[in-house]
């Protein structure tokens, strides 16, 4: 069985702005998948396509307008509010921006204890010492415990967000471009860190992004979102590039040259 | 080119706070038409140095030696006043994050006129038509329409696109492109490049373009700079840099990106398959 599955989900949101009163715009539409535990599902698409809602109602935080999600045998949105809270503690997300989704006036320790505190009831050395271990197992160490956001560069907040969201050892993490605002360097090092983290833990991802290079390097399946539907679903990553899809074909040619010598933008003659 | 005179040349820059170097001297230059490829992860300097070139560093605060010459015109040190009708006119800046770039308050036509009449003598209606202009040269639809729109009204591709409008509508010499890309996605990403292009190709704009994306570079670069922790570390071609990188940390750099392991003739089938 599988861990998730998304059944015929389509969503809908309603503005009443004092610009656009009374408008609704479909943003996902008729989408099914499953994934299965230990593997990673990728979802990748352009802006605007509706990446990030499919995040939220797997996440349980926005109920679609139509079709339902099974957690783990449940429904997400049928079950009652205690069951909702014990499955939460197996449902974590990491997203984009590393500052932004954590509290400027926390230490790193108290961003990772908070997770903790909610769900388990351990003694405070008990506490500081999975914490200790969760940094340990991000790349960072012990001498972190009481630095505060600022402190961090980019790449090591990223890191602090992913060992909050293992802090209550989840089966599913959403992972909504995690490595999008990192320079080259640290996006190579934080997809390999989620790759042994998954290898290890046997966790299971839905991984978001718009970058295929990224989505190779995790995806066990790679899904195509084009404004809100699902066109193409590969069982294995490397169909993509065979793949005759016209959405998939444009995707496909805006991947940037690995060397000059196959540029096209500009000549790929040496001077 | 060893005789061509360079547009932009920067000769022993360094920058320091009280307490930090932030950039080590280092120099390069820029010809016509040419693109120089900024490369080096987040706080190598990058962004320091072009800010430096623009003179928008804090004076009181940071010291700024060395020489940063456009057309032969010593930039460092030169009033505010006079460093204001530069800006904008014989060189120009895009920014990583278009959203942050505009004001909120006005609407694009609002903010492309102001841009215009600074720098040129012209009435309201004819920076207008400058504007539209402007607008169709990087694909944009309706320019007309767009003009009378707030910011926030724009999806982050097309603002890009009219930040690099803006950019071009004075047909600068130089322009200085920061993470122009980063914020975009793919589709966006590889429509903005080709507007860079488009630019340089039919008005000899030489273009700094500063990025961590090794795609990004390997695309548009005619030369590369390294820079890592404030210093200048390599300086090639870019067929030579991503050939036989000589600095340990080009190649740490190249290794480290995630590759696809495609080879060009895969490559040019998934062109030709259009």
């Amino acid at each position: 069985m599988s861990l998730l599955d998304v059944k015929q989900i389509s969503h809908t949101y309603k503005t009443n702005s004092m610009f656009k009163p009374h408008h609704e715009r479909t943003v996902l539409n008729n989408i099914s998948f499953s994934i299965d535990e230990g593997s990673c599902f990728a979802i990748l698409g352009s802006s605007g396509a509706g990446k990030s809602t499919i995040g939220k109602i797997i996440l349980g935080i926005e109920k679609p307008t139509q079709g339902s999600v099974q957690f783990m045998g449940h429904d997400l949105y049928t079950i009652d509010k205690k069951l909702k809270h014990q499955l939460r503690r197996d449902l974590q997300v990491v997203f984009q921006d590393s500052y932004s989704s954590v509290n400027p006036r926390m230490t790193a320790e108290q961003i990772i204890a908070e997770p903790l505190k909610n769900y388990e009831k351990l003694s405070a050395t008990e506490q500081k010492r999975s914490i200790i271990e969760l940094l340990e197992h991000v790349g960072l160490s012990k001498n972190d415990l009481m630095k505060y956001p600022h402190e961090f560069s980019g790449g090591q907040l990223q890191r602090i967000n992913i060992a909050r969201a293992l802090s209550l050892k989840p089966k599913l993490i959403v992972l909504d471009e995690p490595v999008s605002s990192l320079d080259m360097v640290n996006q190579t090092l934080i997809l390999e860190l989620l790759n042994n983290l998954k290898k290890e833990l046997g966790l299971t991802y839905f991984f978001i992004t718009h970058d295929i290079k990224a989505a190779h390097m995790l995806a066990d399946q790679l899904g195509i979102l084009e404004k809100g539907q699902l066109v193409e679903v590969f069982n294995n990553p490397s169909e993509f590039f065979t793949s005759v899809h016209p959405v998939v074909h444009q995707l496909r040619s805006a991947i940037l040259a690995e060397h000059p010598s196959s540029r096209t933008i500009r000549s790929n003659k040496r001077p | 080119m060893p005789a061509a005179k360079p547009v932009l040349e920067v000769n022993q820059l360094s920058v320091r706070t009280k307490t930090k170097t932030l950039i080590h001297p280092l120099e390069f230059t820029l010809q016509k038409g040419e693109i120089l490829g900024l490369v080096g992860e987040s706080g190598s300097g990058k962004t320091v140095t072009s800010m430096a070139i623009f003179q928008l560093l804090h004076k009181e605060s940071m010291v700024i030696d060395g020489s940063i010459r456009l057309n032969g015109q010593e930039l460092n040190g030169l009033p505010e006043k006079q460093m204001k009708t530069i800006r904008g006119k014989d060189i120009a800046f895009i920014m990583q994050n278009p959203m942050n770039a505009f004001t909120p308050v006005y609407t694009i036509g609002n903010q492309f006129v102001e841009t215009i009449r600074a720098h040129i003598a012209c009435s309201k209606k004819e920076a207008l038509e400058l504007a539209t202009e402007a607008l169709a040269n990087v694909n944009l639809p309706h320019p007309k329409t767009l003009l009378s729109l707030y910011p926030f009204q724009l999806s982050g591709g097309m603002l890009q696109r009219v930040m690099i409008a803006f950019a071009a509508c004075l047909h600068p010499k130089v322009i200085i492109a920061d993470e122009p890309t980063t914020a975009l996605d793919v589709h966006n990403q590889l429509q903005v490049l080709r507007h860079l292009e488009h630019i340089r190709a039919t008005y000899g704009t030489s273009i700094l373009l500063i990025s961590h994306d090794l795609g990004v570079i390997s695309e548009m670069a005619d030369y590369v700079a390294v820079m890592q922790n404030g210093h200048l570390v390599e300086q090639a071609n870019v067929f030579d840099l991503f050939d036989s990188p000589q600095h340990a940390y080009t190649k740490q750099l190249l290794d480290a990106r995630p590759t696809l392991h495609m080879t060009p003739s895969t490559r040019e089938v998934s062109y030709e398959s259009s």
